[in-house]
């Protein structure tokens, strides 16, 4: 038993991609343990290696404990030739002194074994299991080339593999033994290296459990783990420098950091208060996503002229690294409030026309053309928000709806584009417009993730919904629909931001009548020319009604078949949706609820197979055609429960109505025990298949009951 | 403040340092490419060297002219056309990040008292059928130099790759000299009299104020459009007279040869860069609307994909395929 070392020394691995090429390295190796019967002990017990991984950005690394030797011996039957054809006359043809040759036995060891195809020859071979050695030697090189990058490329004349960057050494130790993988032009040793510049460069590695140690001598923290714990620490201590400083929390620039640092360490450093005038938002946009800076703020919560910078190397005596970090961030401020004040000189209201030249997509024209469109869009949303009783400034919709993409001419927004529409926001605030237009401009992009707000006001929400309903409506026009992981227009977050705003804002609108609206925006224009024939309106409806779904189920945490039920019966008007499917969601466990799910599976299934038989239900059902008691009652009963339940459905109380349709149990379950729906006599059977139909039909408005999986006993 | 401001090198002194250095490394020194260009890459020293099987190392200063970039000699760290020192190393060494991390302290940086970092930067340029892998180089937080290893140039997939290091002369000299503005660089000192120094400003102010003016509000935009498609339709002419002289069965392989190798097929490579530089130019002046733009863009590509699969051609490193014209000509004569 033993523990095996692997490490793959690369040239600087991209941070993106560390944490997930690690965790495949460490699955790579477990299944090959697993799958090659490599593994012992409490492991072969569970089938499952225990495996340690690191990575720093110049290698990836996994230790396996409990690794057999070899693999196990195995015995294996193997068959041979036909009886009569290896022996003739009783003596054996050549046929059977070369199956015996091959499994390495005299030929009286060969047995015979009766088939159904007859008697052959057999023999009894022990399998010798191959040294771990040799297995990992062997199989180690085809994993390391499947390891997924999301970017690779080659480097070798003649390129005979890919990889994320440069392999430089590798290290394979089966305790003390290297194992002599190869790959990449590289073949493994036991010699690793430490930290560019601050170890003396090669370090030997004695055997698998001195790997992060040895490391760690060569001032290497080889897991990601202990770097973000060293980097929070040292985030606390530099923070502590300055009285009342805390530095902002920041998962994500956090996990960068400690992807890009072999030996990290912290640096706290200032800038001038006077570039706390430009806006917060501005600043740490530049410490944050330009720097990989984390902010730092006072007591009061309040952005402090201070960053910290995460370093990949163990101090800084001279102050020579601070130094240099605070004229870096220096310039990149004085170019931000330059571009700032430069910006000022040609207002939002000049840049509309600019928008001309600004492309929005290829086939879809310009910014110009989209701003026309929206402004437009948002007005119509704008308008059935107003006449559904909601109250917003219609003015300040269309003055934000031109102004929305002006930023884009921006110098600030040029240099930092994740700042569009913020900046935009801003500078609408600074130009004078008023506070309505300042935050719709601002939220125009909200919400960008499931997590995100959606836009803070109703004027905002129009817009942000206009803007996103424009794309879509043009890019599934052009046939550029996303499909399994290719959304190269992001048109499903623009999606799952127009179903949230819907949701939260509890917003009166249709959804065929909204993208009906944004497709018609298109009419007429050069972009139309391009349009590829099919039903766009359809296909996006499709669209959205996944994505309705998607964000019932992930965002609201419906069950399945509840969202599935709901949607089968609209999935127009968000609102409404969110109001049915959290009725059905209350009742859809009670035991009168599943019974009639079942049912009402039972009537599609009868109605189906009548039809594939050619028996036609009656066009309207005839109540005095039904002759059994329990179908008449059940006639009745569903007669005056529709009634109920439409009036209830109309003013939307929709739990009362659920309580309703649930008492129509007893007569259902009365009808199914008595009634044999296919009955010979023709009237009687088509008038009981309508009334099948007409149940389904009056109480499948509020969800599709059929939908609801339920428990068969 | 790497070294102390007065021993910290020149702007002069630092290119002859980057220079010697690398020409101790075996790199050919070559000098600027005498037209316009965007940046280094687009030099033949770099566009056409990686192409093909022939190892090759150079370096070179390039001025890369950029006319959106432009700020009148305003702003302390934008310039219309800035100096890239670059470097190409084919096929690159196995120690090519070592060899560079030595080129910064072979101008005076200690790294053991800097902070370094190798951060993902891919580089890809549509316009040029190019892109390439690497990153960019930070030092204390500054992004000194982009690392590239070439995947593909012209279109045509590299073997061997090459490595390009670009490092952006301004930035690392500021940086050395810790001053705030490019234009108080010092680009030279009299070594006699150590007071008297001539700043970059002074060089150069006068180049960036009135580019920037010509670049923005001058440049006339129905000439300039003019002559790129003047430059364009002789570029275009010459790739398809190349075209013509690709094997015909009447020539021998000598003539042929001879033939092929005689083409100015580097002077198809100039009218392509005139082109893409008339496109920036034009591009700064506001003159290319939204539908013309991907357009030009794609016409000044298949102009140098055009110059890079015929160079490939005349190297001979690829067969020629017969052109589709020259085929019909002989089918029609034949019949």
């Amino acid at each position: 038993m033993a523990d095996f070392l692997l490490e793959i020394g690369t040239e600087e691995i991209p941070a993106r991609m560390l944490a997930g090429a690690e965790a495949e390295l460490a699955r790579r190796v477990g299944e090959l343990l697993a799958r090659d019967r490599l593994l012992t002990g409490a492991a072969a017990a569970k089938s499952e290696a225990e495996i340690e991984s690191f990575s720093t950005p110049r290698r990836l690394a996994v230790i396996a404990h409990g690794v057999a030797d070899s693999q196990p011996d195995v015995d294996e039957q193997v068959m041979g030739p036909a009886t009569k054809i290896a022996f003739k006359d009783g003596q054996p043809t050549p046929a059977a002194h070369a199956f015996a040759k091959k499994v390495g036995l005299e030929l009286d060891k060969i047995q015979k074994m009766t088939t159904p195809k007859g008697e052959y020859l057999a023999a009894n071979v022990v399998n010798k299991g191959r040294t771990a050695a040799q297995v990992l030697a062997e199989a180690l090189p085809k994993e390391l080339a499947g390891i997924y990058w999301a970017k690779s490329m080659h480097w070798r004349a003649g390129a005979p593999e890919r990889f994320v960057r440069p392999l430089r050494w590798m290290v394979a130790l089966l305790d003390g033994e290297v194992v002599p993988v190869a790959f990449g032009g590289i073949t493994a040793g036991k010699t690793t290296r430490g930290h560019r510049i601050l170890s003396a460069g090669e370090v030997a590695v004695a055997q698998p459990m001195a790997y992060a140690p040895a490391l760690a001598g060569a001032k290497v923290v080889a897991t990601r783990k202990e770097r973000e714990h060293r980097i929070r620490k040292a985030l606390d201590a530099a923070t502590r420098a300055g009285e009342g400083l805390r530095w902002r929390e920041d998962a994500t620039l956090l996990s960068t950091v400690v992807d890009l640092t072999e030996y990290p360490s912290v640096i706290l450093g200032g800038f001038d208060k006077e570039f706390l005038s430009l806006p917060e938002e501005v600043l740490v946009t530049v410490m944050r996503d330009h720097q990989k800076y984390f902010a730092v703020e006072d007591a009061s919560g309040k952005l402090a002229p201070h960053f910290l910078a995460v370093l990949n190397t163990d101090s800084d005596p001279q102050g020579l690294i601070r130094h240099g970090n605070e004229r870096v961030l220096r310039a990149r401020f004085n170019d931000a409030r330059f571009f700032w004040q430069t910006d000022q000189k040609t207002p939002l209201n000049d840049r509309v026309e600019m928008l001309k030249a600004v492309t929005f997509q290829k086939d879809l024209g310009s910014y110009h053309d989209k701003a026309k469109r929206v402004s437009e869009l948002a007005n119509e949303i704008a308008a059935d928000l107003d006449a559904a009783g909601k109250r917003l400034g219609r003015d300040a919709i269309n003055e934000a709806a031109w102004l929305a993409k002006t930023d884009l001419t921006a110098e600030l927004v040029k240099e930092f584009t994740e700042l569009q529409g913020v900046v935009g926001g801003l500078y609408a605030k600074a130009q004078k417009h008023s506070q309505a237009v300042a935050d719709a401009i601002y939220d125009q992009y909200k919400p960008e993730s499931m997590e995100d707000s959606v836009p803070r006001t109703l004027e905002g929400a129009s817009l942000a919904i206009a803007d996103k309903a424009d794309s879509i409506a043009g890019m599934f026009a052009l046939g550029n629909v996303p499909s399994g992981s290719k959304d190269p227009f992001a048109l499903r977050r623009a999606a799952n931001g127009i179903v949230k705003t819907i949701a939260e804002h509890k917003l009166p609108l249709g959804l065929k009548r909204l993208f009906q609206t944004a497709l018609g925006g298109y009419e007429g224009s050069e972009a139309q020319k391009k349009f590829k024939g099919h039903d766009t309106l359809g296909a996006i409806l499709a669209f959205m009604r996944e994505r309705l779904e998607f964000y019932l189920r992930d965002a609201r945490g419906f069950a399945y078949d509840a969202v599935a039920a709901t949607l089968a019966a609209g999935a127009d008007d968000i609102g409404d949706a969110i109001a049915r499917t959290e009725a059905v969601a209350s009742v859809r466990q009670s035991p009168d609820f599943e019974a009639i799910g079942i049912s009402f599976k039972r009537m599609k299934n009868i109605l189906r197979q009548a039809e594939e038989a050619g028996k036609k239900a009656a066009h309207t059902l005839d109540p005095d055609a039904l002759k059994e008691p329990a179908e008449k009652a059940l006639a009745a009963a569903s007669q005056v429960s529709a009634l109920r339940v439409g009036s209830l459905k109309d003013k939307r109380q929709y739990a009362q109505a659920m309580a309703e349709i649930s008492k129509l149990r007893p007569p259902i379950d009365a009808f199914f025990e008595k009634v044999m729906v296919m009955a010979e006599d023709e009237t009687l059977r088509a008038n009981r298949l309508a009334l099948l139909q007409k149940l389904l039909d009056d109480f499948s408005t509020i969800a599709d009951f059929s939908e609801i999986v339920t428990e068969r006993k | 403040m790497a070294t102390d401001k007065q021993t910290a090198p020149t702007f002069q002194e630092l290119i002859l340092k980057l220079e010697g250095f690398w020409a101790e490394r075996g790199c050919v020194l070559q000098q600027p490419y005498d037209v316009e260009v965007g940046a280094g890459t687009m030099s033949p020293e770099t566009f056409l060297r990686v192409l093909g099987p022939k190892p090759y190392s150079t370096a070179y200063v390039q001025p890369s002219r950029r006319p959106a970039d432009g700020r009148y000699g305003d702003n302390p760290n934008r310039l219309f056309k800035h100096t890239q020192l670059q470097v190409i190393l084919k096929p690159p060494p196995e120690n090519v990040q070592e060899l560079y991390l030595e080129s910064l302290r072979a101008v005076g940086i200690d790294l053991r008292q800097h902070d370094i970092k190798f951060e993902e930067d891919n580089w890809e340029s549509p316009t040029l059928g190019a892109w390439g892998i690497g990153w960019q180089v930070m030092l204390d937080g500054l992004e000194v130099t982009q690392f590239t290893y070439f995947q593909q140039c012209g279109g045509v997939d590299l073997d061997p790759i090459s490595a390009e290091l670009t490092y952006g002369l301004e930035r690392l000299a500021a940086f050395l000299q810790d001053v705030d503005s490019i234009y108080e660089i010092v680009w030279a000192r009299d070594p006699h009299d150590a007071t008297r120094v001539t700043p970059y400003g002074d060089v150069r102010h006068a180049e960036e104020l009135q580019f920037s003016v010509y670049n923005f509000e001058m440049a006339d935009v129905e000439k300039t459009w003019e002559h790129l498609r003047l430059y364009e339709a002789e570029c275009a002419s010459l790739l398809k007279q190349f075209e013509f002289t690709r094997p015909s069965k009447e020539q021998d392989a000598g003539a042929r040869h001879e033939a092929m190798q005689r083409f100015p097929l580097l002077g198809a490579f100039d009218l392509c860069l005139k082109c893409s530089h008339l496109f920036n130019l034009l591009d700064a002046r506001g003159a290319i609307s939204v539908t013309e733009r991907v357009g030009v863009i794609a016409r000044i590509r298949a102009l140098a994909v055009g110059v890079a699969k015929a160079y490939v051609v005349q190297q001979g490193w690829a067969a020629a395929e017969p052109a589709k014209e020259v085929k019909k000509k002989e089918k029609g004569s034949a019949g």
